[in-house]
């Protein structure tokens, strides 16, 4: 239908610059109906998409959603397929700590970094950031997991887990339990690098629509910027802001790749950000494909990435919605 | 009253030096990642390494290349950006000329803005469920299919939000000399954002070549090279995976000469979406 279309208005374009006839009014009115209803059929694509992915994983599911109660089936913390053991609890919490670290390491500087950007710098400055976060946000997250091999489980492990070792054991939640640096906090730094660039230009884009007049009235009485920054740009774009972490973290919570490749995945309930764990996706990427003779684990799978999807789903509509509010014709 | 003066200034120096030392660690993120990979790409990263296909023992340590993977994700990024860009350009015109800022509209880009959230390890197994059911195996078209689910988003609110920017003026002008939505659509609004639309497309190619986790159950591996779409493709972010999971110093050295191919392709597209564009620009209605 739509090569149809092209094709017609390829003809009528030769047709018209050849100054030969002119397409008739109707017919060019029967095109553009007829566009508009392609295109109207093409643009439910995406809404029907997110339907027929979630119904999918639903049917798909099913069998263990009702084989196991929900209790055993997500508080369980066994995981055993070839005994029908299917506890989702360890890698929930694998993914939960991974996402929490990743998000908390990155808001302060991230924050910091748009007030910046927004409020103080030199345009040159904005000029070189750009570029900046735009490789950022390019760069592929298996290379992201590389870095994290090469640099950063080695300085969990060489760093950071000798110090808090010496000056933070008593803490459970800092506590060293393991020899390596494959853990929580290496997950979390690759995130919050991987997340940095998102959060700093959706804050910028929010900063940009608090009114200049605003800052002006406040630093004509005397305020410093700082001072003009807390009490009056901050309160006008804190739901903007909250909006701006939850859909990092939805981001975070799904990426695979990267943190697979630095988090141990061990199937355990982390207790302390320098232990092992095994989140949902990289759950879902280590044994999907080779499942077949277990009867069952192909539903649990399913179930993972159900889980994860119901999840990032509610996250994501809820702070999109929050941001078409807040930033209205600007939010792309 | 001076010691409050004096207070408020420190702070607003703290504040500034806290936040000039923010964006220098993003910034020096940006450069760490980088200088890590170069540094440990670059020895390993010999021409045979880019011309060749593996050979038999590759993965012990024996000769050969991953000109599979670079091929490989050539052809699967390739073929997703193409089959998400004949379902974005209409969506992202018809988002524009026809929908505007409607409550429509708005529906429209949340569930893109959704669909653009979830993450691709979902895409991925949604994927091969599907290829399971109508008993395809993985092949060059399947990861094809998968990536352009992913692109589609990205590539429709790039698309979207430069259309929006698009001069009122020049549409306004079309349609009272008595142009159709459609023929306002297609002659001035793509032609005058053309620029916008390329930064689009490559942005969403960028974005499909470095995924791993669609294509990782839907394109299969395979060290031949891709010759028709229903084989198995190889593809370089799992080259990169598969060479670092094996126990060799020497295969590893190549894993990390994999990402920097892979990272190089990435900023090549990057820095070179940000010069078309640029280019492009000049010919455009200001």
């Amino acid at each position: 239908m739509n090569r149809q279309v092209q094709f017609e208005i390829n003809k009528t374009n030769l047709e018209t610059e050849g100054r030969q006839s002119r397409p008739s009014v109707v017919a060019r009115n029967k095109q553009n109906l007829l566009a508009r209803r392609t295109f109207f059929g093409v643009t439910l694509l995406p809404m029907i998409l997110i339907g027929v992915v979630m119904i999918i994983l639903i049917v798909r599911s099913w069998p263990i959603l009702i084989a196991y109660s929900p209790r055993d089936l997500f508080l369980g913390s066994t995981w055993r397929p070839d005994s029908g053991l299917f506890g989702f609890w360890p890698y929930i919490m694998g993914t939960f700590w991974v996402t929490l670290v990743g998000v908390l390491l990155a808001v302060p500087p991230c924050l910091l970094t748009a007030l910046y950007l927004s409020e103080y710098s030199h345009a040159f400055t904005r000029s070189i950031a750009k570029p900046i976060l735009d490789l950022l946000a390019a760069i592929p997250p298996v290379v992201y997991g590389v870095w994290g091999l090469l640099a950063v489980v080695p300085f969990v492990e060489g760093v950071l887990a000798p110090a808090s070792k010496r000056w933070l054991n008593s803490i459970p939640i800092f506590a060293v339990n393991q020899p390596t640096g494959f853990s929580i906090l290496a997950g979390g730094i690759v995130l919050a690098v991987m997340i940095a660039p998102l959060i700093i230009s959706v804050v910028y884009e929010i900063l940009r629509t608090v009114p200049e007049d605003l800052r002006h009235a406040s630093l004509a009485v005397g305020a410093t910027q700082w001072q003009t920054i807390r009490q009056v740009v901050i309160p006008r774009v804190i739901p903007g802001m909250v909006a701006a972490i939850v859909l990092a973290a939805s981001r975070a919570l799904g990426e695979t790749m990267a943190v697979l490749m630095v988090v141990g995945n061990v199937a355990q309930v982390p207790k302390s950000i320098f232990d092992a764990g095994y989140p949902l996706p990289a759950l879902i990427a280590n044994n999907y494909g080779d499942m077949m003779s277990i009867p069952l684990y192909d539903a649990a799978l399913l179930c993972a990435a159900l889980i994860l999807l119901i999840v990032i789903l509610v996250f994501n509509i809820l702070s999109t919605l929050v941001l078409q509010r807040v930033l209205g014709k600007n939010w792309a | 009253m001076k010691k409050r003066w004096q207070r408020r200034h420190i702070l607003e120096a703290f504040v500034k030096g806290l936040m000039v030392i923010s964006f220098l660690v993003v910034a020096g993120g940006l450069g760490a990642i980088l200088w890590t990979i170069l540094a440990n790409g670059f020895p390993a990263l010999t021409w045979e390494m880019v011309s060749q296909v593996p050979q038999g023992g590759f993965y012990l340590g024996k000769g050969g290349g991953v000109l599979n993977a670079i091929l490989g994700s050539l052809y699967l990024a390739g073929g997703g950006t193409l089959l998400a860009l004949i379902f974005s350009l209409p969506i992202a015109l018809y988002l524009e000329t026809y929908l505007g800022d409607s409550d429509w509209g708005q529906y429209v880009r949340l569930s893109l803005d959704v669909l653009w959230g979830i993450p691709t390890i979902v895409y991925g197994v949604f994927g091969f469920t599907l290829m399971l059911a109508i008993g395809m195996r993985a092949s060059l078209l399947a990861g094809i299919i998968v990536l352009s689910l992913v692109e589609l988003p990205i590539m429709v609110r790039a698309m979207d939000e430069v259309i929006r920017r698009m001069p009122g003026d020049l549409e306004q002008a079309a349609f009272a000399l008595g142009s159709t939505k459609l023929e306002v659509a297609i002659r001035v609004v793509v032609r005058q954002m053309l620029p916008g639309i390329i930064t689009a497309i490559l942005l969403a190619f960028g974005r499909g070549i470095g995924d791993a986790a669609s294509v990782l159950f839907t394109a299969g591996y395979t060290d031949r090279l891709p010759t028709s779409l229903m084989q198995p493709t190889a593809s370089l972010p799992l080259a990169v995976f598969f060479q670092l999971g094996t126990p060799y110093p020497v295969v590893q050295q190549r894993g990390y000469a994999s990402a920097l191919i892979l990272t190089i392709i990435v900023l090549i597209i990057s820095i070179g979406s940000r010069l078309i564009s640029a280019r492009l620009n000049k010919y455009t209605v200001k």
